[in-house]
């Protein structure tokens, strides 16, 4: 057996061990990121889902304008904790059209009651057809869709306190 | 009181250690080349009598280490027994209202207490040495005591300075927190102390082998005495491997086996190793060959049991079997893990070009049979290995990638199955040196099985899949051929361990039946139904009866009544729940299974839609069962093999009384 | 280790938050034509589901799992065959959806390793008995 040989269950476990340091101390990024970003929004046209209120289309994105589009659920518990900041940002003059996740038109009118209403648009998505068009993996999420339609900016998870200049700031970027 | 009576036996137990690797290591030095290796070499001059008085101290205090630490853990479940909300860890983990088997269960269902649990078997596992083994070599006995002291000083430092079981609670507890009923389950009590056994096997076959890397003498002794610490460890994981797939497959309500998880896959790599070692062990202690080999696989099976540990601890991987995970509790395994291990490779790259070759052998030959048991259990694991940590891997470049059961099962199963057909043939295979077409002879009837039984099945079954088929075909041809070796023999005469060998390899081929036909013959109905309508589901007819409304201790459930029929047998009533637990708020499901002779009917009941029909779910899974008695049996041939071993080895008289040698 | 890990699964992790929306029906339903059915199955098996922990979308019991499986149901029995669905999905969520990687600078590594570790295992076996030999 050659001497090199013998050394090589050492370099082996060395790597091993640097992978195990590297998973243990930079914790993998578990959030799951659309692809589409960069990319125009894809083709889709959801109904309204309570009365008053337009559904969401893809042309209703391109009109020169940067907008947010939110999806979110009434049964969500983190969309509660985001509902402040939406409000804020639509004080803001920042525009937000929402898809509803598997909900329903009661349930959704108590949480808007409830919670503050931000939305200009609802679209009813009941199957998650939209959600999954859009590469989204869960609610709530918020896509910054720039004046061409495009997708310029994915956000995970409830927008807080902090995330709100950052969205602002990809609004005007997108402009 | 108590609980301090603990803590000092473990604080005892940690000094023990400590002493136990000091002597070890002096008396090993001072010993360098005036140690008496064999009986009559009395060449004792002062450096020689000093170190054989500091070697003699070490077999006592070995003892004295795993008694006290035995002591300690008795303690420990006294504490909970007595329920004693001072501790704190029994306040957090215990209930003065729990039945008594899940009291004293609650003592290492924790982290800090199954911590103390695998140190006390690793103690007494030390202690047994001291006691026991008579035949090794006494500096090489030394050393493995010595190895073993180090090992568990790390995890007593871990248990003193950062998971004391024993701490006290000021003021006491009114009442414990852990009367939790989804607790309190017997596979649950039994099954981490399975696996832990089994680790600590492998931690001492890891101890014998550094204890024969210091000494250079790797041989045939060395081997018998790794021996039963393998066998045993290998029979106690199969256990847990067995118990931890089907806890799964009904717990989990849809009806799969294994899923390729991490924390799964962390049970299987010490397995793939600990099978490998105990092949090439059988080598070593027969036929004096595959020394290097022999010493890398012990290191590698217990460093596979501490990845598997450090997994599953440190949740690094994200797995359905989520755990309650620490990150400091992973770093002290991650470092105890690099210490250990890399100390140990270090080793063999030093040391191991000193050791002499082995005895040679012919490519056809049982031993060249057991190389390649070797190779393939090896890449088997190395697979594993790779592909359980590649999404690190991955993510460190950048990417995000899923390694699942399609990566696994291509990659693995061609490699299984020619391991297998290995398998099948090694046993018929001459030691030293073999015909090759002798061999093929012997072969005759055991390759024409699994030929007529993959044609019967293809033309029965043509849709069931290539590796479906060529399972259940070799699955046949193995369980000839591995009773092969019983023929005309005087069964009387035949020792208990081939009998051992026997057993499990049949087991191996009943449980690869039943996983082949479980993916080619499982029959799957989803349907929604109102009561009383019937659903066809393989050679059955299911009717749904109607609902109920069920009550447990923390639970409220809607419990179906289905009645079961097939051809012209009387009626089976199943009765899968829906159950919905208040805190935290979850709803799972509790499947219902019917066992047959030749499979299980797997029923669970899904949600209500609209229209006030229920979901079903319908798993006819003809043979399933097989994939769990295969494993009890390859158990029960290791625990055969285990009995038969030792017993052989007490009826021989000791070569070499070596022990009284020094110590005099 | 791992009933103990499956206990404080339903104990402790948070419930996947249910909506009062009845479930789309190819979510539990199966396809009427069996071989579409079992191509179905068979890409559900190897999808990821997104918000569980580490199954595929064909063993969970999240809403989410539920209503991807009625679309890969759909467009299957649409015509569609599963390497379409699976290439939308991959183009939306990347490599990451599914469980079986696809073949690329990243993974490449992964699907050479076994040929690697066969190779080099053969090589220190096979030298090991011409060695012995001589």
């Amino acid at each position: 057996m050659r001497r090199w040989l013998l050394w090589l269950p050492l370099v082996a476990f060395v790597a091993l061990a640097a992978v195990a340091v590297h998973g243990l101390y930079r914790p993998n990024d578990l959030t799951v990121r659309s692809r589409l970003v960069g990319k125009p929004l894809p083709d889709f046209a959801l109904p309204p889902l309570i009365e008053g209120r337009p559904g969401v289309s893809q042309a209703d994105f391109a009109t020169g304008a940067p907008r947010l589009l939110n999806i979110f659920a009434s049964w969500c518990v983190p969309c509660i904790a985001e509902a402040p900041h939406l409000l804020r940002l639509k004080a803001a003059g920042v525009p937000i059209d929402a898809v509803a996740i598997r909900d329903t038109a009661p349930a959704v009118r108590d949480f808007l009651a409830r919670h503050g209403d931000p939305y200009a648009r609802i679209g009813d998505d009941p199957r998650s057809a939209v959600q999954f068009a859009l590469g989204s993996s869960g609610v709530p999420e918020t896509f910054v869709i720039d004046g061409q339609g495009r997708i310029a900016m994915q956000h995970v998870g409830p927008i807080n306190e902090a995330d709100v200049p950052r969205i602002l700031q990809a609004l005007e970027d997108a402009r | 009181m108590i609980a301090e009576a603990g803590l000092a036996a473990l604080w005892l137990a940690a000094a023990m250690a400590l002493m136990q690797l000091v002597l070890a290591a002096l008396g090993l030095r001072m010993g360098r080349g005036v140690l008496p290796d064999a009986p009559g070499s009395d060449r004792a001059d002062g450096a020689g009598e000093t170190a054989a008085q500091l070697i003699a101290g070490v077999r006592p205090v070995a003892i004295v280490q795993g008694v006290l630490a035995a002591l300690s853990f008795v303690l420990l479940i006294w504490v909970f027994v007595v329920s004693d909300m001072s501790v704190q860890l029994v306040a957090a983990n215990s209930h003065s209202a729990k039945p008594m088997v899940y009291k004293i269960a609650g003592a290492w269902g924790n982290h800090e207490g199954s911590m103390l649990l695998w140190v006390t078997v690793l103690a007494l596992a030390g202690g047994a040495i001291a006691v026991l083994e008579k035949r090794l070599n006494v500096a090489t006995l030394v050393a493995t005591l010595g190895a073993q002291a180090a090992i568990a000083l790390g995890f007593y430092a871990f248990l003193l300075f950062s998971s004391n079981p024993f701490t006290r609670l000021d003021p006491p507890a009114a009442e414990g927190q852990g009367l939790n009923p989804l607790l309190q389950d017997p596979g649950l009590a039994f099954h981490p102390p399975t696996l832990y056994f089994g680790y600590v096997g492998l931690s001492v076959a890891f101890s014998f082998a550094v204890g024969a890397l210091v000494t250079r003498d790797v041989g045939p002794a060395f081997a018998r005495a790794m021996r039963p610490w393998v066998l045993a460890a290998w029979v106690f994981l199969t256990i847990g491997i067995t118990a931890g797939s089907y806890w799964a497959y009904y717990e989990l309500g849809w009806g799969g086996w294994w899923f390729w998880d991490p924390v799964e896959n962390a049970s299987l790599m010490p397995w793939l190793a600990a099978t490998a070692l105990l092949h090439s062990v059988t080598v070593l202690a027969t036929r004096d060959g595959l020394r290097a080999w022999t010493i890398m696989l012990a290191v590698v099976a217990f460093s596979m049991s501490m990845i598997g540990t450090f997994l599953v601890r440190s949740g690094i991987l994200t797995s359905v079997h989520a755990f309650a995970v620490d990150p400091t509790r992973g770093s002290f395994i991650l470092a105890l893990l690099i210490l250990y291990i890399g100390g140990a490779l270090l080793l063999f790259g030093l040391r191991i070009g000193l050791v002499k070759q082995g005895s040679t052998f012919e490519l056809v030959s049982r031993e060249g049979g057991l190389v390649l048991n070797n190779l393939l259990l090896s890449v088997i694991l190395g697979i594993v290995l790779i592909g359980t940590l590649y999404p690190i891997v991955a993510q460190a470049m950048g990417t995000q990638l899923s390694v699942g059961p399609p990566f696994f099962n291509k990659t693995t199963a061609p490699i299984a199955l020619a391991l297998f057909a290995a398998m099948a043939a090694g046993p018929l295979v001459r030691w030293r040196r073999d015909n090759a077409q002798a061999l093929l002879g012997r072969l005759t009837v055991p390759i024409a099985v699994a030929a007529l039984a993959m044609a019967a099945v293809f033309v029965f079954a043509p849709d069931a899949g290539v590796l479906p088929i060529l399972g259940l075909g070799l699955s046949f041809g193995i369980a000839v051929a591995s009773v092969a070796p019983l023929w005309k023999r005087d069964l009387r005469r035949t020792p208990l361990f081939t009998f051992g060998m026997v057993t499990a390899h049949l087991g191996i081929a009943v449980s690869m039946a039943g996983m082949a036909s479980e993916s080619a013959f499982t029959v799957e109905r989803l349907v929604a139904v109102r009561p009383g309508q019937i659903t066809q589901v393989g050679p059955f007819s299911v009717r749904f009866d109607g609902l109920r409304p069920a009550v447990g201790a923390n639970w409220s459930a809607i419990e179906a009544r289905l009645t079961v029929t097939r051809g012209d047998g009387a009626p089976l009533v199943l009765r899968p729940q829906s159950r919905f637990f208040s805190a935290p708020s979850t709803v799972t499901s509790e499947a219902a299974i019917a066992t047959l002779f030749d499979g299980q009917l797997y029923t669970v009941l899904g949600a209500s839609d609209e229209g006030g029909r229920w979901q079903l779910r319908l798993w006819w899974k003809p043979w399933v069962t097989l994939i769990w008695f295969g494993g009890g049996l390859i158990a029960l041939g290791g625990a055969l093999s285990l009995v038969g071993r030792v017993r052989r080895e007490r009826r021989q008289p000791a070569a070499r009384e070596a022990w009284q040698t020094a110590a005099a | 280790m791992r009933m103990l890990a499956l206990a404080l699964l339903f104990a402790a992790a948070p419930a996947f938050a249910q909506s009062n929306v009845p479930q789309a029906e190819l979510a539990w339903k199966q396809l009427p034509d069996p071989a579409r059915e079992a191509e179905a199955r068979a890409l559900m098996e190897e999808l990821r589901c997104l918000v569980c922990q580490g199954q595929s979308i064909a063993d969970s019991d999240a809403e989410m799992a539920g209503d991807m499986r009625a679309l890969v149901r759909e467009r299957i029995a649409a015509g569609e065959d599963a390497g379409t669905v699976r290439a939308w999905l991959i183009e939306r969520y990347g490599d990451y959806v599914s469980y079986d990687p696809p073949i690329s600078s990243a993974s490449a590594p992964l699907w050479i390793a076994p040929l690697v570790l066969l190779l080099v295992g053969a090589v220190i076996a096979a030298r090991s008995f011409r060695r012995r030999r001589g």
